[in-house]
């Protein structure tokens, strides 16, 4: 899923101090496993902006929604009935939702509450990990189900660098050296001649390097 | 022979190779480079110019390269992938080699995490292996990574590295197995403290037969103080110092440190000169240059042969 964190609230409050009327939003999904912008934490947002306007004697109009799904149009059109009443949205989506949202609201400012992250993995209760950079060409059938790309200080595609100890990398003693991983996976697949086969240099244009990606699935079109 | 290399012509004599290195200076000082490189040049047969080492900004590889070669001397050009893309490297291997740069180091990188620019991207749109094998399709082929035909293609002399105490150790000499197979022609090694360890490690490189299909230059650092020992074996992400170098290096007065540390590297050097499939010595002074000439003739290995 994708991971995000909330924004320091000096900053919300900096986006939103020249409005009167505001609509929260939040989103149903990933943000909402992650604990960063569900129901749930609309409701603590709304009530710390409230706090913070009430110390300086304002009051302020919060709305509260929570979309089932914010980077959706058929959702975020449910926000067509309110968006007149207010002066500008703060949602607490991925920056995918944020930008669903200014689509399709162009007359009404939108601010992110929340910093999207990554694509991730829930490792334990509160801990989530990176494992998925989205580069649009998965190697994981070849290199033990763990990803270099996202799972390696330095994306290499051929190895542990000179910097591993203890299984750990070089950047700090609480991260896993990605090879180190891939290395006892390939030994445990009996695949460890698979290590001594180059991998080429990677072709970043399915990565985004060939400019902003999309999918078209003409089967799904209407 | 592949190239005009000096390195390359030392090597295939048969003599043991000696090369050492030269980290250029945090701003634009062409006569600290002169200065570094007068200590060194009558003892080696070519000189390593470091690429922006530790993540720290310094004068680029390339420029510190060529004024070492307009002294007549060779220099070797280190690239690491960290801080450029496949096309920036590829232009800078051209422009090294028109300026008569004719030997490279392909490497990683440490992390920017360890630098002055933490805040960096890591580029990394290349790793060493495949740096490697870039450099050898422009030599071998006259074509670039992306395909195209080079108009005169440059000859480099492809080195890599090699951490032989890294780990995991059993698939360290894999690792060296495909650095070789992407066209590596030599090696240079981190610093070689734990010496039977090391000795392992090139019995399982011989047992493949890899000595005969690359030249490995050892790595050899001489310690300056019990407190570098332990700095280096606690604090350097991959290094191996034994206890029982510290011990001997603390055993001695603060005062003979340093002559404990140059006395251990020459040990050191006569002990490798007996491995099979060691052909030379990359000797990495950190800022103790001027020892460098003293520890080399005293290991026997000057004067350096004409080529």
């Amino acid at each position: 899923m994708i991971t995000a964190e909330q924004k320091p609230l000096n900053e919300i409050i900096n986006y939103i101090s020249p409005y009167d009327r505001i609509i929260l939003v939040g989103c149903n999904e990933c943000v909402t496993v992650c604990a960063a912008g569900g129901r749930k934490e609309v409701g603590l947002l709304a009530s710390a902006i409230n706090l913070h306007f009430l110390q300086q004697g304002r009051t302020i109009e919060i709305k509260e929604i929570t979309l089932e799904r914010q980077c959706d149009p058929e959702y975020v059109e449910e926000l067509v009935s309110e968006i007149d009443r207010v002066d500008a949205v703060v949602s607490m989506a991925c920056g995918c939702g944020v930008q669903s949202v200014a689509e399709r609201y162009k007359e009404t400012p939108v601010f992110p509450a929340v910093n999207t992250k990554f694509m991730g993995a829930s490792i334990s209760q509160g801990i989530w990990a990176e494992r998925c950079q989205g580069c649009g060409d998965c190697l994981l059938g070849i290199t033990g189900g763990i990803c270099p790309v996202a799972r390696c200080s330095k994306h290499l595609l051929n190895g542990p660098c000179g910097g591993t100890s203890n299984g750990m990398c070089e950047i700090a003693p609480d991260v896993d050296c990605a090879w180190c991983l891939i290395w006892e996976r390939l030994k445990a697949l009996g695949m460890e001649k698979r290590y001594e086969e180059i991998m080429e240099a990677k072709d970043f244009r399915p990565a985004g390097g060939g400019g902003p990606r999309k999918i078209v699935r003409e089967d799904l079109l209407l | 022979m592949k190239t005009e290399s000096k390195l390359e012509k030392v090597l295939a004599s048969g003599a043991l190779a000696v090369t050492s290195e030269v980290g250029p200076p945090r701003g634009a000082l062409p006569d600290k480079v002169r200065q570094k490189a007068n200590l060194i040049k009558d003892h080696v047969d070519a000189i390593n110019v470091t690429d922006n080492q530790t993540a720290m900004v310094r004068m680029s590889s390339w420029a510190g390269c060529a004024i070492i070669k307009q002294m007549g001397l060779d220099p070797i050009l280190q690239m690491v992938t960290r801080d450029r893309n496949r096309l920036a490297m590829q232009s800078d291997i051209i422009g090294a080699y028109s300026l008569g740069i004719n030997t490279m180091m392909c490497l990683s990188g440490d992390h920017a995490k360890f630098g002055d620019h933490p805040m960096a991207k890591g580029v990394f749109d290349l790793d060493s292996i495949q740096l490697v094998q870039t450099v050898k399709k422009m030599r071998d082929e006259g074509k670039f990574q992306g395909g195209a035909d080079i108009n005169t293609p440059p000859k480099m002399f492809i080195g890599a590295a090699a951490n032989p105490f890294a780990d995991p150790f059993e698939l360290r000499v894999m690792r060296l197995a495909k650095k070789i197979k992407a066209g590596a022609n030599f090696i240079q090694t981190q610093c070689i403290f734990n010496l039977d360890k090391f000795e392992k490690y090139m019995e399982m490189m011989c047992d493949r037969g890899l000595d005969e299909q690359v030249h490995l230059l050892a790595g050899i650092t001489p310690m300056k103080s019990a407190g570098m020992a332990r700095y280096m074996k606690n604090k350097v992400p991959g290094m191996d110092v034994p206890d029982e170098v510290i011990k001997r290096m603390a055993g001695v007065s603060k005062e003979e440190q340093p002559e404990e540390g140059i006395k251990i590297a020459i040990e050191s050097i006569e002990r490798l000169k007996q491995i099979k499939g060691v052909h030379g010595f990359h000797i990495m002074a950190i800022e103790w240059e001027e020892k460098v000439p003293q520890i080399i003739e005293k290991a026997g290995l000057f004067p350096r042969p004409v080529v």
